[in-house]
């Protein structure tokens, strides 16, 4: 079992929680260098994985999924704990190594209780690599679940401004979403094969293929609305900005970097892969909801002042792109919603980051009352840039990578209802571009509103190191798209497979 | 008559063997020697309960199919050991007080002759034999629930209990009655499994089914006859709440399923599916609902315990061999989280008498490890994993489900529904806990060693039964042993 590098992505989070728990409260040093040990280990093996990965492949390779194991769990439910990837999860794990790594950094002075926050954040990251290495939907659920309960306490405690309520509304919606996905699941399990053959492995639910079209309905319904909740889909997105903006830095860099992720992963790997039917029949219903998060995001973050409201606002357009584009159903499509997923993953970690250094720094998020920031930490200033031109779409930036690719991949139908669509969330481009042109011109450029500001310091070394780390990944994946493409081409041949049988 | 029968009755021995052994101690060891009653017991039991678990059994009824033994009625006697052992490390403190002092040994024997009840309730396959453990079960918990004679509390909830338990009896045995005039004379479960599948579908039955049913759903707290719990639950000692809220509900569910499924399986599609559906959703959504409104902790744990046992009572509508290993797993787990919470809840009261939630406010200040464990007995009672709550409520839904029947699917979402409201009000507790700015209410101090023992087994349960699954395999192959006969009658 050890044996298996993906299990190791579950191990050494619980390695760095016991190690917390041998650390002393006060001793802040034991616990940083217990965090930085782990989350460097967890880079490191991801990195890994990635060139192992691309070289298997680049040998003939053409298994779906590579590295797989299963152990019997709950035999007789026929629960494993069966894990695999495909080139998706591996970025989608290297993706939530980069930002773990960056987190830690992040939230080098946390304060109060430096080893609670660690231990949870270690929780977190638990879920999420857990989630991204399961092949079984009833482990995949668990860590899923895993993943988002730590989120209450991390906020609740070490939130600002309205948290309890923020912490509260996003645990109960999110679990509430997960209420429906339970059922979801449940419903694939119970028609996952012939009778006695019952199974909750995906691959192989996805080959016995024989959920009946009208279960198919009912299910993809509650999957996809399931994990559409943590996806910030329209109108299941209101604890997003709340619960954003009264995160913690390490905990909105993580959340909407790799959390939301979750959602968007999900809907690909359960609702629309193990019900292909369903989901060339119903994907209409949810192109008009993800359409509406993609525009209203857009246009709601055009009247905030609260930096990370604005933040917030804007992930739900991008991560609404990102189900928008996956429900497109075509090879390219999807294609663009992964890029889109790293992509916004990585910018909008960068920017939770420098928002939070901002803010820690000046101690208002109100756009109104700061400006000329530029002049007094350059640094920063040029970071916050940076991850601007990526969100609206810089070429030679990841987001600009990504949009290309969903809507050229969206342009492939030709029908009335998905090309209006498709328009309007096009012009979501020009409004992002509308928000983020109208922060940076008022935070740092423009004269100085406050004359303490003048007082203020540029980043520390944890603080650029930080960031460095997200630059450098965003700038990578915005020059070598190529690179990306490579390792997830294979993996859509299933799905599209699945899908066009689906629709014969 | 045949001696040799008794060899059978194992489990019910070791109790008795108990019991007498810490009568005769009692009663003759000097009053300083009575100190050690608490200890001598706890550790007997501990004993009796290996004792039990490996002494194993072969499957058998005895005294003309009265009593059975076999490994399904093993492991739920197993599971409430494990409890009540608990229950016994955790009231060592409180019986260790001085005025305890005359009635010591009384706690003891009393909860050790409701054991025995329980053990002959859910061996039964005889209607008396089962309102006699019943009845052995229920009139002792009375004396208990008075214990503090002292305050008006306890002897008000014990009144109410008395006649709550009393009057349920009397219902039952008026259901009762019309089993055995439908049966043509016999209270067997299997003749009258007989009688009701080779029967039309009559008025008679459906009043019996209704009786039987109330009756039970007395003893469980099911809505509409939860009325007692809160008040019970409150005015009783902690210790007897917390052996009230589990063992006595543990026992009650199981003999419920037994009844339920093996002697009126017959009717379960056209009668009495129909009835627990609509009470597993009154009992689960009105625990909850009642639950966030409570400020007191016992009180708030009582409706806590009503919700949880419309899930427990899943495992019984899904009446299938995964079903009832679901649910007793679910009563091993709900154990173990609920014993966790009550040891903190009596920690903090055993000291300062504190009983408020209120009082919980900025407790992870003083007392952080108390925080600690009352906050995975929360999440589990709440079912997030990966704490155990979370697996034992999956079981039991999948369970539910696999008749792929789809009002049993809209059962479970609202069951899945109704956790997103228990999650809100256990997060109450955690947040004030771990949010609430305030200063602590609840002075720092080092609880008495047999509470953090207490505590520490229910934090290990919590954590490590859900990821062990050997014990959810136990159960099954215990469950699907004993299919044949339970599962027999079913329509």
């Amino acid at each position: 079992m050890f044996g298996n590098i993906l299990i190791w992505f579950v191990i050494i989070p619980i390695i760095m929680m016991a190690g917390l728990g041998v650390c002393r409260n006060s001793s802040m040093n034991a616990i940083r260098t217990v965090m930085t040990v782990c989350s460097t280990a967890l880079l490191g093996l991801a990195i890994w994985l990635c060139v192992d990965f691309l070289g298997l492949r680049a040998a003939g390779e053409t298994a779906e999924m590579l590295y797989t194991g299963s152990w019997m769990w709950y035999a007789p439910l026929n629960i494993e704990l069966a894990v695999g990837v495909d080139g998706i999860s591996v970025l989608m794990i290297l993706l939530s190594a980069i930002i773990v790594f960056a987190g830690v950094f992040a939230s080098w002075k946390i304060n109060p209780l430096p080893k609670n926050f660690f231990l949870w954040f270690a929780l977190l990251s638990t879920g999420v690599f857990g989630f991204f290495i399961s092949i079984d939907i009833f482990t995949m659920f668990m860590f899923y679940e895993v993943a988002l309960i730590p989120m209450y306490l991390l906020i609740g405690v070490w939130g600002t401004g309205r948290k309890e309520y923020s912490a509260m509304k996003l645990t109960l919606m999110l679990m509430g979403g997960s209420a429906f996905l339970m059922l979801g699941l449940l419903g694939i399990y119970w028609h996952s094969g012939p009778e006695g053959h019952l199974t909750w492995n995906i691959l192989e639910i996805s080959k016995n293929g024989c959920i009946d079209p009208s279960w198919q309905r009912l299910l993809f319904c509650l999957t996809f609305v399931g994990f559409g909740v943590l996806g910030a889909m329209f109108p299941f997105h209101t604890w997003s900005p709340d619960g954003h903006a009264s995160a913690p830095t390490a905990v909105s860099m993580l959340h909407a970097g790799v959390l939301m992720k979750l959602g968007g992963y999900g809907c690909f790997r359960i609702a629309i892969y193990l019900l292909p039917q369903a989901a060339n029949e119903l994907a209409w219903i949810f192109i008009i909801l993800t359409g509406i998060s993609v525009v209203y995001g857009a246009l709601s973050a055009c009247v905030q002042t609260d930096l990370k409201y604005i933040n917030a606002y804007s992930s739900v357009s991008h991560c609404g792109m990102v189900l928008f584009a996956i429900l497109m159903l075509t090879q390219t499509a999807m294609t663009g919603a992964i890029l889109q997923m790293l992509s916004h993953g990585l910018m909008t970690a960068l920017f939770f980051a420098l928002i939070g250094m901002i803010y820690g720094r000046t101690h208002t998020r109100d756009i109104r009352q700061m400006g000329g920031l530029m002049k007094i930490m350059p640094y920063l200033g040029v970071c916050y840039m940076i991850a601007g031109f990526a969100s609206l779409g810089l070429p030679g930036l990841s987001g600009f990578v990504a949009e290309m690719t969903i809507f050229f991949g969206s342009f492939e139908h030709t029908d009335l209802f998905h090309r209006s669509f498709v328009i309007a969330g096009t012009c979501s481009i020009v409004i992002t571009a509308v928000y983020i042109l109208r922060v940076v011109g008022k935070l740092l450029l423009g004269p100085v509103q406050d004359e303490h500001h003048l007082q203020l310091t540029d980043a520390s070394w944890y603080e650029r190191f930080s960031t460095v780390t997200l630059i450098l990944a965003i700038a990578g994946i915005g020059c070598f798209p190529n690179w990306i493409n490579e390792t997830i081409q294979h993996s859509f041949v299933p799905i599209i497979e699945s899908l066009t049988q689906a629709a014969i | 008559m045949d001696y040799s029968q008794f060899s059978a009755m194992i489990p019910e021995l070791i109790v008795l063997g108990i019991f007498i052994l810490v009568f005769l101690y009692d009663t003759f060891a000097g009053s300083g020697a009575r100190k050690a009653d608490g200890i001598l017991t706890t550790v007997l039991f501990g004993l009796g309960t290996v004792a039990i678990f490996f002494a194993g059994t072969v499957p058998q009824e005895c005294f003309g199919g009265m009593y059975v033994s076999n490994s399904i009625t093993l492991a739920l006697k197993s599971i409430l050991n494990i409890g009540v052992f608990i229950v016994l490390i955790q009231s060592l403190k409180w019986t260790d007080s001085d005025d305890m002092t005359l009635r010591r040994g009384e706690f003891y024997e009393l909860l050790l002759a409701t054991l025995f009840g329980m053990y002959l309730m859910i061996s039964a396959r005889h209607f008396l034999l089962f309102v006699i453990g019943l009845e052995t079960a229920s009139l002792p918990l009375a004396a208990l629930i008075a214990f503090n004679k002292k305050h008006y509390e306890s002897t008000e909830a014990a009144a109410k209990y008395i006649m709550t338990a009393v009057f349920s009896s009397a219902v039952l045995m008026m259901g009762l009655s019309f089993v055995y005039g439908l049966s043509g004379g016999s209270l067997y479960y299997n003749d009258v499994a007989a009688a009701v599948a080779g029967g039309e579908m009559s008025g008679m039955l459906i009043v019996a089914l209704t009786f039987v049913l109330a009756g039970i759903g007395f003893k469980l707290s099911l809505v509409p006859f939860h009325l007692w719990t809160a008040d019970v639950y409150q005015g009783a000692p902690t210790s007897v709440t917390s052996y009230l809220s589990v063992i006595s509900k543990g026992s009650a569910a199981f003999a419920f399923f037994v009844i339920f499924v093996q002697a009126f399986g017959a009717a379960y599609p056209e009668a009495w599916e129909w009835m627990l559906y609509g009470i597993i959703i009154i009992t689960i959504t009105v625990g909850n609902l009642f639950a966030i409104r409570q400020k007191n902790m016992k009180r708030f744990m009582a409706f806590s315990s009503v919700s949880q046992a419309g899930y427990i009572m899943l495992g019984v509508i899904a009446a299938n061999s995964i079903g009832m290993a679901s649910m007793l797993f679910y009563i091993l787990v709900y154990i173990f989280s609920n014993l966790g919470a009550f040891g903190v809840i009596q920690a903090i009261e055993n000291q300062s008498g504190k009983l408020s939630m209120g009082d919980y406010r900025g407790l992870h200040k003083s007392n952080p490890w108390l925080a600690f464990a009352m906050t995975l007995a929360m999440f589990s009672l709440a079912g997030i994993p990966p704490f155990a709550g979370f697996f034992s409520k999956i079981l039991i839904f999948t369970s539910v489900t696999a008749s792929n029947s789809m009002a049993l699917y809209m059962l479970v979402l609202i069951a899945l529904i109704n956790t997103i409201i228990s999650l809100y009000y256990y997060l109450l507790v955690v947040k004030a806990m771990w949010i609430s700015p305030e200063e602590p209410v609840v002075p720092q101090f080092r609880s008495a060693l047999s509470e953090r023992v207490g505590l520490w087994i229910c934090v290990a349960g919590i954590v490590f039964i859900g990821l062990l699954s050997p014990i959810y395999q136990l159960l099954t192959d215990a469950s699907v042993a004993d299919a044949a006969q339970l599962f027999a009658w079913l329509g």
